[in-house]
């Protein structure tokens, strides 16, 4: 395992740039409700945080990327011929995508939040934030995994975030309509950032960050499975 | 020849045309998911009945045509003078504690006169008026509005209304001696016999509440507005006609009826309803909402039309075959175009009719529009969609890598929508994202252009666009082309 992520590591550092400058890039967008100001805003730790939702698309595109970009060039085969144990590839991948993403997405919020008044609320719609971005990040991982096509794994994942509050407006039941809300990962990020008027959300926002959780784990799961049951050849 | 090889390359690659396939059954099985999920009914008092189609005007726009008609026949030219004041309305429950009946203000209140090709909801008009909070104006069609300069703060006002063949033209003045033309207006095909008089009207209380999620909770309350009309000319031979009413009335008409009343020479009418286009209800781009999920499968086909030829060294065959870079990208960019173009026009093709039938059983009835306006929308979307796979395709081929390229497209098309519409940030600031990004586009969709004469909310919330049609749909479009342009030119850089 240790060996799987020293490979892993030298991989990432002898590439050309495409991870960091990914993830540099979810900085700044992450960062971007720093200039929103929000000082007349109901509720300005939502406004601030709306980079968020900027953010996680070059998350989730580096997580693609890690994996699925191996395809692509045919490393993969390399890769798993070094690491022949799929879980340890992919959780090498994984912890290392952890690392990457955590200081990037603790600098784009703390940013993003730092001139508002520390307070509960704030802090823990930080903190989730900063968790939701990890395990975005993750979700792509694992769809990567499951798709192989980085253009098609990063499709799919984008469309899950921007996309399905759109689609959950249109379903007519408003029971199915909150049912879908409480499963759906997309809907989390903007309850983890309320901090006006959260009850009338039809979820809380731990158990929101649970759902996209359990969405990831799901994710990374179909991308292992997928990792041992097809070749990498085709 | 090169055309085909492109159109060829595109066609046997199953992963390709599934896409485009997915893409166009996305949108018509979502306008079908909204179809069949939506549903009509309205309240005559406390009976509920199937809804009835809006009034129309002569254009074919849905309209709101209700007031108290205080009438008289005008056979060929004449006019209609009067002192229009003391405009007050009465508004019904409204907050905080939305128990009492209170008098207000209401700012689109009207009160004036008008001459109208009869007495039917929807028919030809021109009028003067008196409104609550914006002084004097001129109207007619529903939808035209003209202020009358020095009047703007006016709260009484004597107003003139003169018939001349097809030709309406209203004066204002503060004294009833100094006359002042406002506009003249040409009511086509005005028949000889009309009817004029004095009206009132009054829309809907509104409140507007900012939710903590973003956008706005608007509620709306029964309203009646009263005028007093002096020096009235013709002096007498008035009868009420309450057009655009029906037989309901609410607790307050039953003890205030609509209509007018006359003592000492001063006539005084109240009314409810309003003059104006309609904008409240189902509008049709509505049903074409699933455009946004559509899109993402496009971009992906798009974005892999330009990079795949980059990773599987494609290009340098393709190059061998034609030795000019520009025209391979402007052939593959044409190739990109023209198949979005067709996924787009089968998806809307297919929308519209299947939607339209499944709301019609559901007792909807979508906002009516003029025919070329519906046109406009349709064809827009397809072309908003060929757009946008030539946009993707020109980021494929100057990024060349897939990942950046979507996510790129994605960011600046399908985002900025949602950001806009569906959270936080500031409606001017969300306008701005509508202006300045390729998104700009979906304004092609919006149906119903922005009215300044209305009280409703109009908002990028309320699906109003800052950009008109086809300035919006321009935007993209020169996304498009400059995506290409740096794309061929960093491929005839390296390609020499």
């Amino acid at each position: 395992m240790t060996a799987a992520l020293r490979g892993e590591w030298v991989k990432l550092r002898t590439a050309p740039a495409g991870l960091a400058v990914t993830l540099l890039l979810a900085a700044g967008l992450t960062a971007v409700g720093a200039a929103l100001g929000g000082g007349d805003a109901i509720d300005p730790v939502q406004l601030r945080l709306l980079g968020v939702r900027l953010g996680q698309a070059a998350v989730a595109a580096a997580g693609v990327q890690l994996i699925a970009g191996e395809y692509g060039t045919g490393l993969i085969r390399m890769s798993l011929l070094a690491v022949p144990r799929r879980t340890h590839l992919l959780a090498a991948k994984a912890t290392l995508l952890t690392a990457g993403v955590l200081p990037v997405a603790v600098l784009g919020v703390g940013i993003a939040v730092l001139t508002l008044p520390p307070s509960g609320p704030l802090l823990r719609a930080a903190a989730e934030s900063i968790l939701y971005l990890i395990l975005i990040g993750l979700l792509g991982l694992g769809v990567g995994a499951a798709v192989r096509s980085s253009a098609a794994a990063v499709g799919i994942v984008l469309a899950l975030l921007y996309l399905m509050p759109i689609l959950l407006q249109m379903i007519p039941d408003p029971d199915w309509q909150r049912a879908l809300y409480r499963l759906t990962p997309a809907t989390a990020v903007q309850v983890i950032a309320t901090t006006v008027d959260a009850a009338a959300l039809p979820i809380g926002p731990w158990p929101a960050l649970g759902v996209v959780a359990a969405w990831t784990v799901f994710a990374l799961a179909i991308g292992v499975f997928t990792l041992h049951r097809r070749s990498a050849i085709r | 020849m090169m055309l085909r090889a492109e159109w060829i390359k595109l066609r046997t690659v199953p992963g390709w045309l599934a896409g485009l396939v997915v893409a166009a059954l996305l949108v018509v099985a979502l306008g079908c998911l909204f179809a069949s999920g939506t549903s009509m009914s309205c309240m005559a008092g406390n009976r509920e009945v199937a809804c009835p189609p809006p009034p129309t005007n002569a254009a074919g726009l849905g309209v709101d045509d209700k007031f108290a008609f205080t009438n008289q026949a005008l056979d060929g030219n004449g006019s209609i003078t009067a002192k229009v004041g003391a405009l007050t309305s009465t508004i019904t429950y409204p907050p905080p504690n939305h128990n009492q009946i209170v008098p207000g203000i209401l700012p689109w209140s009207k009160a004036g006169l008008i001459v109208k090709n009869g007495t039917g909801p929807g028919a030809d008009y021109a009028a003067v008026l008196l409104t609550g909070a914006h002084g004097v104006r001129m109207q007619s069609a529903f939808t035209h509005d003209q202020a009358a300069p020095g009047f703007a703060s006016a709260k009484e006002a004597w107003l003139r209304l003169s018939r001349s063949g097809d030709n309406i033209t209203g004066y204002v003045s503060a004294d009833g001696t100094t006359w002042q033309k406002i506009d003249t207006v040409r009511l086509d095909g005005l028949p000889a016999a009309v009817r004029i008089g004095l009206f009132v009207t009054s829309p809907g209380g509104l409140t507007v509440d900012e939710k903590p999620q973003g956008g706005h909770a608007v509620a709306v309350r029964f309203t009646q507005s009263t005028a007093e009309f002096s020096q009235v000319s013709p002096a007498s031979g008035w009868n009420d006609t309450l057009v655009g009413y029906g037989d309901y009335r609410t607790g307050w008409e039953q003890t205030h009826p609509p209509g007018h009343t006359e003592s000492g020479g001063v006539i005084t009418v109240s009314g409810s309803g309003d003059i104006a286009p309609l904008t409240d209800g189902v509008a049709v781009e509505r049903i074409l909402t699933g455009v946004f999920l559509g899109l993402l499968p496009l971009i992906v086909v798009a974005v892999l039309w330009g990079t795949a030829e980059f990773r599987h060294r494609m290009i340098a065959t393709t190059l061998v075959a034609m030795p000019h870079p520009a025209r391979v990208a402007g052939v593959k960019a044409l190739v990109a175009w023209l198949a979005s173009l067709i996924a787009g026009l089968v998806a809307v093709g297919v929308t519209l009719p299947v939607t339209t039938r499944i709301l019609h059983a559901n007792g909807v009835i979508l906002l009516p529009v003029p025919w070329p306006t519906t046109v406009r929308v349709a064809v827009g979307t397809a072309l908003l969609l060929s757009l946008a796979g030539v946009f993707a395709y020109g980021m494929g081929i100057l990024l060349r890598r897939a990942v950046p390229a979507v996510v790129a497209v994605t960011a600046l098309l399908v985002a900025p929508p949602i950001l806009a519409v569906t959270s936080v940030l500031p409606p001017d600031l969300g306008a701005w994202l509508l202006r300045l990004t390729p998104a700009a586009a979906f304004a092609i969709q919006q149906s119903i252009p922005a009215y300044p004469q209305l009280s409703l909310p109009q908002t990028t919330f309320d699906g109003y666009y800052p950009l008109s049609p086809w300035a919006g749909l321009a935007v993209l479009a020169l996304y498009a082309v400059a995506a290409v342009a740096a794309g061929t030119r960093r491929l005839r850089r390296e390609a020499s």
